[in-house]
């Protein structure tokens, strides 16, 4: 459904925020997109949407959805289609959310909008989103300000508000970030319910390999705006190529399997900036299997059905360093 | 994330040369000051009665001798220009400087204290915001007779309060940061943490105020000396310049126009260095 | 045992006043209530619960930066609120959550670390310089980042230099207010490591909070659990997280997301009613949103029953309680406290 191929964006020349990144989401499957802060996964959504700062430039060699180009998209039919067919939620529903309407008005605002869906309407298929979203008496949440809600009651607004015009995909930036555990909990069980019951594609983005073990479908995981390793779930954390990966996964505590006290496993260094034009390899800084040759092109390399990554080292190479 | 979505605006590179236009002219008018007598050939005081109203080099019949002409009373009207810079700027900084003190101090004070302190402060910006400053200065100058200490004195001791304001209102919110929460854990003394933490943090801020009210005392010195209670003649104030030029405005326009530009010159370029201050402080704060 | 406790709480309890409008009555919120609690020279307290539980003004209150309404903290023996600023913060500091927020930035990074020093005003200049070159070095800081300001560094590094602060006075006891909640998954083991090794090391005690159940699980050795400014569960850690007794603890753990594929999201069944700390509901606190409450629960408070590892406030854990509700390993006798 989505389908984007070779996505670069730059800004002003100076910062290359995605290099090439490629990822499709396919009708009913949650596609986990995962990395630090950043590595330019925020910035793919952004592009996707077209809701880029100005002065950004995004290029690519496919960036389609349902079959439409969405290169070649006027802005005035790409603002059409988002909301309608592809609708995004963000980490902050504050920011994203009017303090000065009430819930309802913005609500409604979306549907007659894309719709021109009378009023009553518009109302009664906002308390029936409201009640879908899991939200309780939502004839009264209708009528409150943002500021009265709670932040997982907002986050559910917010999704509630995507849902208005049946997308057929959300892209979820962060969600459940700024949320406690158990509601997160809880914002995540909808958005699994929803993608059963709807059909929806979902592009999840997050930097917590917890919430993609437990909703993705298929992960890619990003680094220095590139995709360094692409799978679907189960093999992603069952058998991990990337050293980047691997390196993720080994530094997340997990209760009754990290040994308490005994030190985690550390990626040292930060991320880097990469500048327009960086060849090689940008984790090879901070990689420990890093050889000369991982300053020229780096392969592709297949790792099974649907699984690649991106690395100088050998597609087996795991297996081989296990029997060493 | 966010230093990535941030692409530097179409705005930026103007912004920066208003900034800078700014602050060369502050730069002239300033260097003016400080270099006054050496660069101009004339006294500022010395009169001749025989050259009254010597038109300035781009009218005809203007000369070398006297590029921006003579006054009614045949005194060279650049010397007199320069001068008057010098006097517009001492008063701008020395009003600031005590102005500075006394609100910030206060304004500091109230914001890192509260409680008590506060209450006090806020008493006192309120007092002195029912002040009419104008009112005031009027009644003080035409009480005690016009000097220049004190109008820089009047201005100095009535121009605290947006200081006080925003002195309090940002110390308040760095206060609460926790750099400020650390310091007191480490047993830092009220002092260290109000020179070290705060103050160096709210500078910036304090500066724009600056500049806003360096304009301001220039502006009230010259309404002051144009009503004949500010900087007491043959002192050439600017303000006192446009005074004596206005009975001549009609056949000899350019006495009233050059003190009239320069002063707009000189306010409009602090401005432009506030607004370029404040630019960056917010660019600098999003980093 | 027979020395003092590092860190001792009685009875805290801190009370806001807050303003709803121009003319309306200040309301009451409770931020902590009645907290108890002490903590061996050596351990670490990880203290864990949901935004608005009072985990973070506990922090401020044991380190004196809020006095309390009601109650007494002891460091090492001796009541805070009768130590000198200098003495406390030879004993006491603290690392907080958001390394952007906690160091000046018109300061350079060595002069942060020497602050706590220069604030002591008996430390000669020379020996001010080396303490600080060892402390930078010792949390891997190199000399050349010494001359720097905090925007030229990454978070993490951030993070160790508000780590070298805390300890340039060789404290006992370390406040940690979520010191890796601002961090990226790969700086905040570089940092958790770091924390554990110099705990190690310098035999240090620390009150750990944090919102992160499987960073506190790594770290702890005791856990307390708070739920509208009460420690609703504390425990030593292995039992809390093999057998929680309460059923918040329970809902918390199971919120856990470890990355384990296939496991699906959980059902915590808390409903979406959100706690209040300006309007604590009567009784448990925690009925309203507890899936096993019973008509008890809103009118009595529920006391402090054992659990395997501690106590828990909770009817369900009463031995008299309706049978198989009641936590493991609950024993017949009530804390006292």
């Amino acid at each position: 459904m989505l389908d984007v191929r070779g996505l670069r964006v730059e800004f002003g020349g100076r910062t290359a925020a995605v290099r090439g990144a490629s990822l499709r989401v396919s009708k009913g499957e949650t596609h986990c997109l995962v990395g630090e802060s950043g590595c330019g996964k925020s910035v793919t959504a952004l592009a996707v949407m077209n809701l880029l700062a100005r002065g950004a430039k995004r290029d690519a060699e496919v960036l389609s959805f349902a079959g439409q180009d969405l290169l070649r998209l006027s802005d005035s039919r790409m603002s059409r289609l988002r909301g309608d067919r592809m609708a995004m939620i963000f980490q902050e529903p504050m920011t994203s959310l009017n303090p000065a309407y009430t819930v309802g008005s913005q609500m409604t605002e979306v549907l007659r909008r894309h719709r021109g869906t009378p009023r009553a309407q518009a109302v009664d298929r906002a308390a029936e989103l409201l009640g879908l979203v899991g939200i309780t008496a939502p004839g009264m949440r209708l009528g409150q300000y943002p500021h009265q809600l709670s932040g997982g009651l907002r986050q559910r607004v917010m999704i509630a508000m995507a849902l208005m015009c049946d997308p057929e995909l959300l892209v979820a930036d962060e969600p459940t970030t700024a949320l406690d555990v158990t509601v997160q909990a809880q914002i995540l069980r909808l958005l699994a319910t929803l993608r059963r019951d709807l059909g929806l594609g979902i592009l999840l983005i997050t930097h917590d390999l917890g919430v993609v073990a437990r909703v993705a479908d298929r992960v890619s995981v990003m680094y220095a705006g590139e995709v360094v390793e692409s799978a679907p779930t189960a093999e992603l954390f069952a058998a991990p190529r990337h050293p980047y990966t691997r390196g993720l996964l080994r530094c997340v505590p997990v209760p009754g399997k990290t040994r308490r006290g005994e030190p985690l496993g550390s990626i040292p260094g930060v991320v880097p900036r990469i500048p327009p034009g960086f060849r090689g390899c940008a984790f090879r800084d901070r990689c420990e299997h890093a050889a000369p040759n991982c300053a020229g092109a780096v392969p592709r390399r297949p790792a099974g059905p649907e699984h690649e990554f991106l690395c100088t080292l050998p597609a087996d190479w795991t297996l081989r360093e296990a029997a060493a | 994330m966010s230093e990535a979505l941030t692409a530097p605006g179409d705005g930026a590179t103007g912004r920066r040369l208003a900034f800078l236009l700014g602050a060369l002219i502050v730069g002239v008018v300033a260097l003016a000051a400080v270099l006054g007598p050496s660069i101009t050939p004339h006294d500022p005081f010395a009169q001749d009665l025989g050259k009254r109203l010597v038109v300035p080099f781009w009218m005809e019949g203007g000369g070398r001798e006297h590029p921006l002409g003579t006054d009614q009373l045949g005194r060279d009207y650049l010397a007199r220009l320069i001068y008057g810079a010098r006097i517009s700027m001492v008063i701008g900084v020395l009003t600031v400087v005590a102005s500075g003190l006394i609100g910030t101090t206060l304004g500091v004070l109230g914001g890192f204290f509260g409680g008590r302190i506060d209450d006090l402060v806020l008493f006192a910006i309120t007092c002195r915001l029912s002040i009419p400053v104008v009112l005031v200065a009027l009644a003080v100058v035409g009480l005690m007779g016009n000097s220049f200490t004190l109008v820089i004195l009047v201005l100095g001791l009535l121009l605290w309060d947006r200081f006080a304001v925003v002195a309090r209102s940002t110390t308040m919110q760095v206060r609460n940061l926790d750099y400020v929460s650390a310091a007191w854990c480490a047993g830092s003394s009220s002092f260290s943490m109000l020179v070290r933490e705060v103050l160096p943090n709210i500078a910036t801020h304090l500066a724009v105020v600056a500049t806003l009210e360096m304009a301001l005392a220039i502006l009230l010195e010259a309404a002051l000396s144009f009503l004949g209670l500010g900087v007491p003649p043959p002192l050439p104030s600017w303000g006192l310049m446009i005074a004596e030029a206005k009975d001549y405005m009609f056949f000899s326009p350019w006495v009233i126009m050059v003190p009239g530009v320069a002063l707009f010159a000189l306010v409009f370029g602090i401005n432009l260095l506030g607004d370029g201050l404040r630019e960056m402080l917010g660019t600098q704060d999003a980093r | 045992m027979t020395a003092a406790p590092a860190i001792e709480a009685r009875g805290l309890r801190r009370v806001f006043r807050v303003r709803q409008g121009l003319f309306a009555e200040p309301r009451q919120v409770v931020a902590v209530d009645d907290v108890s609690f002490s903590v061996p020279a050596g351990s670490v307290l990880g203290v864990v619960g949901e935004s608005g539980c009072g985990k973070s003004t506990l922090a401020r209150l044991i380190l004196g930066l809020l006095p309390p309404s009601a109650g007494d903290v002891l460091v090492d023996g001796k009541r805070l609120a009768e130590l000198d600023r200098r003495a406390r913060a030879r004993l006491i500091q603290p690392v907080f959550q958001d390394p952007f927020a906690s160091l000046n930035p018109r300061r350079r990074v060595k002069d942060i670390v020497a602050m706590p020093l220069a604030a002591q005003g008996d430390v000669p200049s020379a020996a001010m310089a080396s303490r600080v070159a060892e402390m930078l070095a010792r949390v891997g800081l190199s000399e050349e980042q010494g001359e720097r300001y905090p925007a030229q560094l990454s978070g993490g590094q951030r993070q160790r230099v508000a780590i070298a602060r805390a300890l340039v006075l060789r404290p006992r006891i370390v406040v940690c207010d979520e010191p890796t909640s601002a961090l990226d998954v790969s700086v905040q083991a570089q940092i958790l490591n770091l924390l554990a090794e110099l705990r190690r090391e310098l035999g240090l005690t620390y009150l750990f909070i944090s919102h992160n159940l499987a960073v506190v699980e790594h770290v702890a050795s005791e856990v307390a659990v708070m739920y509208l400014g009460r420690i609703v569960e504390r425990s030593e850690a292995e039992a809390l997280f093999r057998a929680p007794g309460h059923p918040y603890t329970r809902a918390l753990l199971a919120s856990v997301l470890t990355p384990e594929p296939g496991l699906g999201v959980p059902d915590v069944g808390l409903g979406d009613a959100m706690p209040d700390p300006a309007n604590i509901p009567p009784g448990c606190r925690f009925h309203p949103r507890c899936p096993q409450a019973f008509d008890r629960c809103p009118r009595e408070a529920p006391a402090a029953w054992a659990t395997a590892g501690g106590f828990a406030e909770c009817h369900l854990l009463e031995p008299t309680a309706p049978a198989g509700l009641a936590g493991a390993g609950a024993s017949q006798r009530q804390l006292a406290r």
